[in-house]
């Protein structure tokens, strides 16, 4: 039976997990519980893409309301893929986000932060289980909610600033998400993705279309960071609880490009409509510049997190450049960087948050010496670090060979100049990072910590490690999703 | 121009008056005006969308053959939802900015230095070799 | 204005009247246009209604925060536990044709539930909020920011 609804227990566990964690309040027993339904979560979504991965799609009609009248979850390679790295992430950080956040908000409010956490993860779940457009509006809200809430429930005076101007931004985004599928609703009467894919083609021509697209483009864009939309970004990553960040920065970014590509090739008709091509060269151009003023600025930049904040914008530029190049080996190459670029900056927000706890700083000076008194996250760090150059044996080097490889694939030959100086640049803020952790010079006093904190970030570092030396199952996968993504047999 | 399309051109109008209340006004409560008033605008698109000409309300009746359709209003209940829920929490944040800040007027808020990020910071890098 | 007291008495002889009216769009809802929705929107306007007139105290005695949060979360687990319910009587989530041997029945029970999940849950939400942005102190200020984005996705039915 469960095997039978796998599919939507994956949303519903967590989404009912949070009220059940607000009646538990502050009890030592909510942390537990919602440990436990994450991780049986987590397992539930490594089943899925097993099952996705040799019967293929999934779909499941909601109410038993058959598609396209009813609310259909349609679960792909690529959802699944995502599904296993929200899931998994989650399930490893809950047990410690206590510990992480217990500096910057006073018991009283952890609980809360707890369940707007459960909601983050639910949320950022439904948008990739779900085969309905408006669906993902929903999903979508919820996770920005939480998100916002989370930000801002330290208190603090930069970050309440900071999510505020998210919300006003991240509302426009949504709302002019809505707009695009309001328009296609009209055009087509349907919201059923798949059924979207089928009936556009026929209205591919009409100026509603074109403009759906562009509004639908530019809404998820705001979300996920694409530049220059990227502004809410920095100040976030920046004052948000440090131990949220880990988790903001791994995953809802990538989930938002995931909406895109899904929208891009799975609902839009893009090679029929006459801007079709020219919003992909649009978004090449915008990911190009993207990577090359992200990595600048985090070059510039001397406090830590905005330095990875803007590294993020920079790696952003990556995956979206494998996307818009909308072939089979580009996409390929985008979907394993979304992947593995979870993996690295939430083990390096992860690494910051623990260096930073007691100072409660994050200039590099702040973090001078810290890589010798704490070894285990300096190990972690100098990992997920040279992961983001793309040092051979991490995994960062595999999604930077096969997103050159696609661009030689598609010749395009400037670009991948472009992707080689961005990587050049990135060397360069990343040592600055890397040398001030493992500065000798600094005689800074050995703070005890908690040595369990280390146990999210050392799963999160090895499985960097993993698909550095071995990538083939990752690579098989998003291969598979890539095709199924395109529409090809 | 099909003058049968004035929802539309209404929608616009209201959509723009949003934005520029989001945009023109530095007052935190009238940025949050503004969103909400360009959200509306969203809404009223949705909700003359459902509407048929000659249509009825759509409530099962044994007289009536053509009804509205009812689906962009249930869309929209939804959307208000979310809507109320951005409201509340952002002006929640408002009543806090106001504690922490004195102030809610969005150009005298910035975000404070020392650690900040905003700022570019090429001098403590300087220092720090 | 809680001084004057024909508001006072017009206030007690309208709040009942208004949760009557927020029961009958309930219930009503079924059939006809209103819903859970609706009903809770009214219900907690009744609530501030009374909170307005007799002050912050008295409200707080009425219905207190801690039960408003209780009730906020019962109503989305009524909610998803209705929905669970049909996969545990072997259909599908939020298949209501299960729910009872007959069919129809299992919708109109279905339904209600559901109305009632979202009439608990909204009504909570709404009056949490007037409390909160009335609150001179600030702890309960963060909660009902939580349960507003989880009530987001109730309508979808």
């Amino acid at each position: 039976m469960i095997a039978q609804h796998a599919q939507i227990l994956v949303v519903i566990l967590p989404l009912l997990c949070a009220p059940l964690v607000l009646l538990l309040g502050k009890s030592r027993i909510a942390v537990w519980f919602t440990v436990g339904v994450l991780s049986v979560n987590a397992l539930l979504t490594w089943w899925l893409l097993l099952q996705v991965l040799t019967i293929g799609t999934l779909r499941y009609s909601l109410g038993n309301w058959p598609a396209p009248w009813g609310i259909e979850y349609r679960l792909d390679p690529l959802g699944a893929l995502l599904q296993v790295m929200i899931a998994s992430i989650a399930a490893v950080m809950a047990p410690f986000l206590r510990k992480l956040l217990a500096e910057e908000i006073g018991s009283s409010r952890q609980y809360a932060a707890l369940v707007a956490f459960i909601l983050l993860t639910a949320g950022l779940l439904g948008i990739v289980a779900t085969g309905d457009a408006f669906n993902v509006f929903v999903f979508l809200e919820i996770s920005s909610l939480s998100t916002y809430a989370l930000i801002a429930i330290a208190d603090k005076r930069d970050a309440l600033l900071a999510s505020f101007r998210y919300l006003i931004v991240g509302t426009i985004g949504a709302t002019f998400f809505l707009i695009g599928i309001g328009l296609v609703y009209i055009l087509t009467g349907t919201l059923n993705m798949d059924d979207l894919a089928v009936r556009l083609p026929e209205v591919s021509h009409t100026n509603t279309t074109q403009i759906a697209l562009i509004f639908v483009t530019i809404g998820i864009a705001i979300k996920a960071a694409i530049w220059p939309l990227h502004a809410w970004l920095i100040p976030c990553y920046s004052y948000a609880p440090r131990g949220i960040v880990a988790f903001l920065a791994a995953l809802s970014t990538k989930v938002a490009l995931y909406a895109l590509a899904r929208f891009l090739f799975g609902v839009f008709p893009l090679a029929d409509m006459p801007i079709g091509s020219v919003l992909l060269e649009i978004l090449q151009l915008l990911a190009i510049a993207a990577m090359l003023i992200g990595s600048a600025a985090a070059i510039a930049h001397s406090n830590v997190r905005a330095v990875l904040a803007y590294s993020s914008v920079a790696q952003i530029g990556y995956i979206t450049l494998g996307l818009a190049l909308a072939t089979s080996a580009g996409v390929t190459a985008a979907i394993i960087h979304m992947f593995n670029h979870a993996f690295i900056k939430g083990s390096l927000f992860m690494c910051i948050a623990i260096l930073a706890t007691g100072s409660g700083k994050h200039t590099l000076e702040s973090l001078k010496g810290l890589g010798h008194r704490m070894p285990i996250v300096g190990i972690a760090l100098l990992i997920g670090g040279f992961s983001l150059v793309g040092v051979p044996l991490t995994s960062g080097f595999i999604s930077k060979w096969f997103l050159i490889t696609a661009l030689v694939q598609a010749e395009k030959w400037i670009w991948i100049v472009a992707v080689l100086l961005s990587s050049v640049m990135s060397i360069i803020y990343v040592w600055k990072i890397v040398e001030a952790v493992f500065d000798k010079s600094d005689d800074k006093q050995v703070r005890s910590y908690d040595l369990s904190v280390d146990i999210p970030i050392v799963l999160l570092a090895a499985v960097s490690l993993y698909i550095g030396i071995n990538s083939s199952a990752l690579v098989s996968t998003a291969e598979q999703a890539s095709k199924w993504l395109l529409g090809m047999p | 121009m099909d003058s049968q399309l004035y929802n539309y051109w209404l929608v616009i109008l209201l959509m723009m008056t949003g934005l520029y209340a989001l945009i023109a006004r530095g007052n935190l409560i009238r940025k949050i005006i503004g969103l909400n008033i360009f959200q509306v605008s969203v809404f009223m698109l949705y909700i003359s969308a459902g509407f048929i000409r000659e249509g009825a309300a759509p409530i099962l009746s044994p007289n009536v053959d053509v009804y509205s359709n009812p689906l962009p209003h249930v869309l929209i209940l939804t959307a208000i939802v979310v809507s109320v829920a951005t409201t509340a929490l952002g002006l929640a944040l408002v009543i806090r900015i106001k504690a922490a800040f004195g102030s809610i007027d969005d150009d005298t808020l910035s975000y404070s230095s020392g650690d900040s990020a905003t700022e570019l910071s090429i001098k403590t890098q300087k220092s720090s070799q | 204005m809680s001084d004057d007291i024909i508001l006072r008495i017009v206030g007690k002889f309208l709040i009942p009247l208004v949760v009557v009216f927020a029961l009958y769009v309930q219930f009503h809802g079924e059939y006809g246009p209103g819903g859970g929705f609706q009903a809770g929107v009214i219900l907690g306007a009744a609530l501030i209604l009374y909170r307005l007139l007799f002050g912050d105290a008295a409200a707080r005695k009425a219905v207190s925060p801690r039960w408003l949060r209780l009730q906020a979360a019962v109503g989305v687990l009524l909610y998803g536990g209705t929905g669970v319910a049909g996969i545990l009587l072997q259909g599908q989530f939020l298949e209501y044709n299960v729910l009872l041997t007959d069919p129809i029945n299992g919708q109109h029970l279905g339904i209600i539930l559901i109305e009632l999940g979202v009439l608990l849950t909204v009504s909570a939400t709404i009056t949490a909020l007037a409390y909160t942005f009335s609150a001179d102190s600030e702890e309960h200020l963060s909660d009902p920011q939580v349960d507003a984005s989880s009530q987001s996705d109730q309508l979808r039915s």
